[in-house]
């Protein structure tokens, strides 16, 4: 673990300073014949909330989605590097992405609840591990976590889909927390929502980081500010022909938003991006 | 300048705005016209459906509903100038042969849609299999019946078995194809989010995939029976006819379709008459079918 973190103080020392979770390390990146991603370092801190932001077809998502074989379900997707998950590396040999997935969970961009009841989508997970205790129980403790428990207590046997997109998304939350997974991966999780649901997942994500880690790819910069410890910035590489993503640079949310070190940091958060 | 001059302009300068529905105007007239045109089209269109209902219920709804309605659906078909009799053996027939299709041709159609929508969509074979399944779309049924008798009949005779076959032949394509369509409507990030929780890809077809698309698979499924029940060339080569009921699956068997076929020919009036009445038996069979599909698809609230 120290080892693997070491490597990234070698690039961007001020990239990480508590103890790592997640250790990537990407070589490449590749879609076919396609460099999607090169050369980035990027740990993820236990217990924190890790941005991701860059412009579009920087790889933020590409890389959030190898973190636990996503991507994997894209034939033509290659990764090239190593994603150090407590001292294994995710992408060795031996290693079952089914598994993965159990551990290190997504919530994607549009909120994606099963068609069945609002009770099965939550127990879904539970029942896929053969969860042999008080089902109910850990059905509500996930709904509460998920601030949801209150709007839905009443109608647990309607369909997931009756819900509005805030629900359901917090219903995917609930979904992807109730089998208590060690890291949780968001994919721009309030891009389809309005800005008070927006409000409710952030507030969601700033408790559920005391026991889950979190990394977050945002197309929104101040949600980037609001909500993430430690932010990291991609950019897109024209250079060489094609559009290639890489990290240009990761630290603090506070010292990337004030005192971006990389000349290009400073002109994607002064640029009115959002 | 003074051309153009807007804040000049005053409501004497234009005149007042025209509201009111202009009834003869060209373009009300042509809109009215072919408004009744696809309106006439649409009754056009239930026309048939509606007459057929008609003629059956006048010609075979005095048997079936009559008094003998118990031997009408129970009893063996009459011989030449015997009255009464009914078209048991020839219900139990089309029931029995649906079921050897149905068993066949379902679980074949619904994994074969498993590999064209899930597994390999854009695999060779899976091109290749829908593509020949379209084709299938258009081929004549009596086909169907010929290549049965040619491979099984030949050999071992008339029977359930064969007309079933023949008949599953002509469920599958049905079957697969609305199965696939079925399958390939549930939304992708459905799938994702299945892949994201640790399904392995056989617990994300079972536990989401089917599912999901359960309600479009088994309209396909009851759009397959019930054009099944209704087959009757596939049948006259396969289970030809009998006059009793089935005892075994490997002997000639009746079926509605064809005791039509060979009871509306016959000069005595009541054979033509049970014909009327196996008719409006068939054409009830099939529309509960229809109905069954179509409840099956309505939204859940």
């Amino acid at each position: 673990m120290n080892a693997a973190a070491e490597s990234t103080f070698v690039a961007d020392p001020y990239a990480a300073v508590g103890e790592v979770v997640i250790d990537c390390q990407v070589n490449k990146i590749f879609y076919g014949d396609f460099l999607a991603v090169r050369d980035s370092l990027v740990p993820i801190e236990k217990h924190k909330i890790t941005g991701f932001i860059g412009p579009s077809g920087c790889g933020k998502s590409t890389v959030l989605r190898s973190l636990n074989r996503m991507n994997d379900l894209i034939q033509v997707f290659r990764f090239e590097g190593s994603v150090m998950y407590h001292g294994q590396d995710v992408y060795g040999p031996k290693v079952d992405p089914v598994l993965v997935r159990r551990y290190i969970g997504m919530v994607f961009q549009q909120p994606n609840p099963f068609s069945m009841s609002i009770y099965d989508n939550v127990a879904f997970g539970l029942r896929l591990n053969r969860f042999k205790g008080d089902l109910d129980e850990r059905v509500q403790k996930a709904l509460q976590r998920a601030a949801l428990w209150n709007e839905v207590k009443d109608k647990l046997k309607n369909s997931g889909l009756s819900l509005s997109g805030g629900q359901q998304q917090r219903l995917c939350i609930a979904r992807a927390i109730a089998t208590e997974p060690d890291v949780l991966l968001m994919d721009e999780p309030c891009s389809a929502l309005d800005p008070i649901a927006t409000r409710q997942v952030e507030e969601l994500m700033l408790d559920l980081k005391k026991n889950y880690t979190l990394a977050l790819v945002t197309h929104n910069m101040q949600q980037a500010t609001r909500v993430a410890d430690t932010t990291a910035f991609f950019s897109v590489d024209i250079s060489h022909g094609g559009r290639t993503g890489y990290l240009v640079e990761m630290g603090p949310t506070a010292q990337i938003f004030e005192a971006p070190r990389e000349q290009l940091t400073k002109d994607y958060i002064s640029g009115q991006f959002s | 300048m003074s051309d153009f001059d807007l804040t000049r302009s005053s409501e004497a300068a234009r005149p007042m705005p025209q509201l009111a529905r202009q009834g003869f105007e060209a373009r009300a007239l042509k809109s009215g016209l072919l408004t009744g045109l696809t309106w006439l089209a649409a009754l056009l269109a239930a026309v048939p459906l509606i007459s057929v209902m008609y003629l059956l219920l006048v010609k075979g709804g005095s048997r079936l509903f009559g008094a003998d309605f118990a031997e009408v659906l129970t009893g063996l078909p009459p011989a030449g100038f015997e009255l009464g009799g009914g078209i048991g053996p020839a219900i139990v027939g089309t029931l029995v042969m649906v079921g050897i299709a149905s068993v066949l041709s379902i679980p074949i159609g619904i994994l074969a849609a498993i590999y064209l929508g899930v597994l390999e969509p854009r695999s060779r074979l899976a091109n290749t299999s829908r593509f020949l399944a379209k084709v299938l779309t258009g081929f004549p049924s009596i086909m169907a019946g010929v290549f049965v008798y040619a491979v099984l009949v030949i050999h071992w005779g008339y029977s359930a078995w064969a007309g079933g076959i023949a008949l599953a032949v002509l469920m599958l394509r049905t079957v697969v194809l609305a199965a696939e369509e079925a399958i390939a409507q549930v939304p992708q990030r459905m799938k994702d989010a299945a892949y994201g929780m640790g399904c392995t890809r056989t617990q994300v077809i079972w536990k989401v995939v089917l599912p999901t698309g359960l309600p479009g698979i088994l309209t396909g499924v009851l759009l397959a029976v019930a054009g099944a029940a209704g087959e009757s060339a596939p049948l006259l080569f396969t289970a030809l006819f009998s006059n009793y009921f089935i005892s075994e699956l490997s002997e000639p068997t009746a079926s509605l379709s064809i005791l039509i076929y060979n009871f509306s020919g016959m000069p005595f009036p009541n054979q033509i008459e049970l014909a009327w009445t196996a008719s409006l038996v068939l054409v009830l069979i099939v529309l509960m079918f229809n109905i069954l599909a179509r409840l099956i698809v309505q939204p859940k609230v």
